[in-house]
């Protein structure tokens, strides 16, 4: 079973802070990380690996350094890594990147599963998933919170909806977006560590991809970002910093004028 | 200080550092509370290969010496001293089949536990027979191709959880101390049974448990070095453990000061935070200081037995004697930047202070430590 | 396609560099230079610069079909009821299709709902679409894919409304690959550039710290989504008419490759904070699972749900169902009081537009008493368990 894992590297968004003074981003001391919703894709990726005695392999696609992302997931247990990567994929937006993977992935040959995180903690769109799968035209599950069963090409899992959770059959290949019930994403090994060192990492250029050029990055991309700004801060009211009975005694009354 | 640590220690490091502040930290009062036995914890550490540390290559370890476990315990203690036991426990229950197995004993008890599949402990201790390791009881009587243990061994860590056990029995009781023989017992052997768990003060993570020998035929081939071997056997492990022991209490006093500096710069009082003190902050430093100086001790003893050095018992009881001094130290100090806040069970402080006390008993009191120091001392003066 | 520094009038003034979030900007010789392999063309640089030295270029690829018109929004249903962020998008839809002067359309996809268009009408749609088929009864990927792509060829409108729960999410997704136009997710704010006649999507980046407007120019339909709670709902006026269309396909459009096999509600996911009107949530400073006793005794007093800060849930204190934020719920209650809850962007993305936010912690420099209407400084182990008993008193009277 060859099983295909999608990951982004993202800043680790709890550590971005704006300056107030230049409303701008600290980037200082901003670690990039594995996108934390990959991580349990990484996780589900290798427990499928070692059921089914398959290959995991996994891909992502950004910048060079994007490469230590694809070390730590070898570092997990991965068996292979790829990265997409090349100047003419810079500006892509989710069109253009689901595109892009799905051509990455077709390259790779043939595959049961594709899993990916429910969303990015960066961009937060829960697009890229969903839309590699239609590039692929495989049937997809999103929001996997469990997978119960695969045998003789049919998948069954749960999909988590508001309310509680949908059971769902699928054939393979399908593409899964898993959310963070499904496990418990492992810390990685020394010997994984090791072997993550000197593994040998996949580059795919543009030019690797039988793709059209006009679909990629910038050009393939329909939407465009044409401002960023600061979120505007909601104003505060009264701080009460006495002794508590007081403080209490003030809240209690403007409770009881909100309720009817 | 840099400690020049090669790439595998570093990456040692990190990893057990990681798994102590994600995975151990967050469960480490529950257990203290529970006096359950960690197995998650015990799992996780195992796929991490961290049980692999410093058992060689060829038995499927990653080839590190003493040094290696103590970077690991030194990070899993910062988090927590008693789940920590889990791991450093089992190395003291190797120990003896890493320095006295035959190749047929490494090549069958090794692999597990490198894997984690297993855990090993070690047991000397009977209720008359402490410090005075001359006193044992148990007995171990050769009948045929096999020996029959009786007796009891007590306050055991890892004690009913460990699947391979190191034991100290008399073969010649005649001979005092060198009529100890010891043996690897196997969880389940007919007669091997467990008696009762302690509840104590610290560390309670870990299990500390008795051990019951009722007719327990062991074969001849589990014979760990020769018959006669025993008190030898344990002394030499000691060599190698102390630094471990040591290491687990530099983690918990290296834990109790970051969250004492951690904690001084967040309590405002007076309108300050409290590390802007100049008591507070001569405190904070006599606490760095004394963590240091333990590590380096302890680095500076690991890389020496790791190097093949032969008399390193002097070393290693400083290193145990002088870390779990500081441990107690460290951690009462802790308890008193903390305030108020160190004396109740919500703030961690407390549970450190109860976790540093056992690193002054075990592994020989470090009364038992100085003695050792003196005689060697004396020794070396009459050596000239 | 690229970013282009006109080195003759950049002055140097770093502004540039700062604002990059990506870090791709760097001066050298007094001059803005850019790393291509770090510039993802987001257009911040372009924003700050006040001597207009900077310029994306972009090579147009396609022109807008000038023929698409209205604004859709596709109307969740689930077992034949119209979810209600329907409705909140009905609301914002309609003021979008007023500045447009076009027509304000639902599409309905199910079975046996036919009857619920009315409904959609009420909320001010000019028009609905039914596409009724017992293959349809619930969710599948693909064939509400096909259907929605179907209907959207058809009659080609210019706008694409979704709610962002989780149907919506995974079959827009895929409705936007297979038209080949822009989709943007989550967006908190929707309007009409009135003389280029393109949608405004607001929606915030980088956990709330950022907000971005992003616009899909050249394609058609424009496609966002809008997480329920964050547009206020239309209003539901009986008498409004409109017209029902019924739409039917051949057979292999309602086909689809997954199956349902089973529908389980679980009812510790059902206590819905996001339709509460009154939420207590508490945050870090609950230090432990059993705290959150106080916290529920007060929501009990007050009526209301029991909410958290993700560092609640992720140290396991309380089941994700819980969580109000970025990553969890938005909620937008009339009265949200935070306990030990620092005040964390991730958090107040998702519930600063309650209309009444108290904050309770100890540290006076927390930035929840920023944005708080009310705020107590103070131990939450003493003030939680006192407001309760003081509301207890005072509520009863």
């Amino acid at each position: 079973m060859n099983i295909i894992i999608c990951i982004k590297q993202v800043p680790d968004t709890t550590d971005v802070k704006i300056n107030p003074e230049t409303n701008t981003l600290v980037r200082e001391g901003v670690q990039s990380i594995i996108n934390p919703f990959d991580m349990y894709a990484i996780e589900e990726g290798l427990r499928l690996k070692e059921q089914f005695n398959g290959k995991a392999t996994v891909v992502t696609m950004g910048p060079p350094q994007a490469e230590s992302a694809l070390r730590e997931a070898i570092s997990m247990g991965v068996d292979e890594a790829v990265l997409v990567s090349d100047r003419a994929f810079a500006g892509s937006d989710t069109l253009a990147t689901s595109y892009t993977l799905a051509s990455a992935i077709k390259k790779l040959g043939e595959f049961s599963i594709i899993l990916c995180g429910k969303q990015a903690s960066d961009g937060d769109t829960a697009q890229v998933g969903p839309g590699i799968s239609t590039h692929l035209d495989i049937p997809q599950v999103t929001y996997v919170k469990k997978i119960e069963s695969i045998k003789n090409g049919v998948a069954v899992v749960e999909r988590m909806t508001e309310e509680g959770y949908d059971v769902v059959e699928t054939p393979l290949p399908c593409l899964f977006t898993v959310v963070k019930e499904i496990n418990e994403p492992r810390t990685p090994s020394l010997k994984g560590k090791m072997r993550a060192k000197s593994a040998k990492i996949q580059l795919l250029s543009a030019q690797l991809l039988d793709c059209e050029a006009d679909r990629l990055g910038l050009k393939g991309s329909p939407t465009q970002v044409v401002k960023i700004f600061s979120p505007e801060r909601r104003k505060g009211g009264e701080v009460y910093q006495g002794p508590i009975e007081e403080s209490v005694e003030k809240v209690v009354c403007a409770i009881k004028s909100l309720i009817p | 200080m840099d400690y020049l640590l090669n790439e595998q220690q570093v990456m040692i490091r990190d990893l057990c550092r990681q798994i102590a502040q994600e995975k151990i930290a967050p469960v480490a009062a529950e257990y203290d509370k529970s006096e359950e036995f960690p197995w998650p914890i015990v799992k996780l550490l195992a796929q991490a290969d961290i049980f692999g540390v410093s058992i060689p290559a060829e038995y499927g370890g990653l080839g590190g010496g003493v040094l290696e476990t103590c970077i690991a315990t030194e990070e899993l203690s910062k988090a927590c001293g008693g789940i920590t036991l889990c791991f450093a426990a089992s190395y003291l229950g190797l120990d003896p089949i890493l320095l006295f197995g035959n190749e047929e004993q490494k090549k069958k008890y090794l692999p597990d536990l490198a894997a984690g599949k297993k855990l090993a402990a070690f047991a000397v201790t009977e209720p008359a027979a402490g410090s005075d390791a001359s006193a044992i009881q148990t007995t171990a009587k050769k009948k045929g191709d096999h020996y029959v243990l009786n007796g009891m061994k007590h306050f055991i860590t890892n004690g009913g959880d460990a699947d391979t056990y190191v034991v100290i029995a008399m073969t010649d009781k005649t001979k005092g101390a060198r009529g100890a023989t010891a043996f690897i017992l196997e969880k389940g052997m007919k007669g091997f049974t467990f008696g009762k768990k302690e509840d104590k003060l610290g560390i309670r993570a870990s299990s500390t448990r008795e051990l019951i020998f009722t007719d327990c035929e062991v074969p001849k081939e589990n014979v760990l070095g020769k018959e006669g071997m025993g008190f030898i056997v344990t002394m030499k492990t000691f060599d190698v453990s102390r630094p471990g022991v040591a290491s687990q209490a530099l983690g918990i006093a290296a834990g109790a000061l970051e969250s004492a500096v951690k904690y001084s710069k967040e309590r405002i009082q007076f309108g300050k935070p409290i590390s802007s003190f100049q008591g507070i902050q001569w405190m904070l430093a006599d606490m760095a200081t004394q963590v240091e100086a333990a590590r380096a001790l302890i680095y500076a003893t690991a890389r020496m037995i790791d190097s093949g050095a032969k008399d390193v018992s002097k070393y290693s009881a400083m290193a145990k004697l002088f870390a779990s001094d500081v441990a107690m130290k460290v951690t009462t100090d802790a308890v008193q930047i903390f305030g108020g806040y160190g004396y109740i069970k919500e703030y961690p402080a407390e549970k450190r202070m109860r976790d540093a006390k056992i690193t002054q008993i075990y592994e020989g009191t470090n009364q038992i430590q100085r003695s050792i120091i003196a005689l060697q001392l004396i020794k070396e003066m009459a050596k000239g | 396609m690229s970013l282009i520094i006109a080195k003759e009038k950049c002055v140097g003034c770093t502004l540039c560099v700062k604002a990059c979030p990506f870090g791709a900007l760097y001066m050298e010789n007094k001059k803005a230079v850019v790393r291509p392999e770090q510039c993802t063309l987001c257009g911040a640089c372009v924003e700050v610069c006040k001597f207009d030295a900077i310029e994306i270029k972009r090579e147009k690829t396609a022109d807008a079909d000038t023929q698409a018109r209205g604004v859709w929004v596709f109307c969740e249903q689930k077992r034949g009821v119209v979810q209600s962020v329907s409705f909140e998008l009905l609301g914002k839809g309609r003021e979008l299709a007023d500045k447009l002067g076009c027509e304000l359309c639902g599409v309905l996809i199910g079975h046996d709902i036919e009857s619920k268009s009315s409904d959609i009408i009420h909320r001010g749609a000019d028009t609905v679409y039914v596409v009724d088929h017992p293959q349809l009864k619930y969710f599948a990927d693909d064939a509400y894919t096909a259907v929605l792509v179907r209907l959207i060829k058809k009659y080609k409108p210019e706008i694409v409304l979704c709610g962002a729960t989780s149907i919506g999410r995974s079959l827009i997704s895929r409705v936007a690959v297979k038209i080949h136009t822009g989709l943007t997710a989550d967006c908190t704010g929707l309007d009409i550039d009135v003389h280029k006649k393109i949608l405004l999507q607001t929606r915030p980046a980088f956990g709330g710290n950022i907000m971005a407007t992003i616009i899909t120019p050249n394609h058609r339909p424009q496609m966002a989504t809008v997480r329920h709670k964050v547009m206020k709902e239309a209003a539901h006026d009986p008498s409004r008419q409109g017209k029902v269309i019924r739409e039917t396909f051949e057979d292999s459009v309602y086909t689809s490759r997954t199956k349902i096999l089973d529908i389980i509600e679980d009812v510790s996911a059902t206590i819905n904070i996001a339709e509460a009107d009154i939420i207590v949530s508490g945050g870090r400073g609950m230090k432990a699972p059993e705290n959150f006793k106080i916290i529920e005794e007060l929501a009990t007093v007050l009526n209301g749900a029991v909410g958290a800060s993700r560092a609640a849930v992720d140290s396991g204190w309380i089941p994700y169902s819980h969580q109000v934020g970025q990553t969890g719920k938005t909620v937008c209650p009339s009265i949200y009081i935070a306990c030990g809850i620092s005040g964390q962007i991730q958090h107040l993305v998702g519930m600063q537009s309650s209309k009444t936010i108290i904050a309770i912690n100890n540290d006076p420099a927390a930035p929840i008493f920023q944005i708080a209407s009310y705020g107590i400084v103070g131990d939450l182990f003493e003030v939680v368990p006192l407001l309760t008993k003081t509301l207890k008193e005072k509520l009863r009277k």
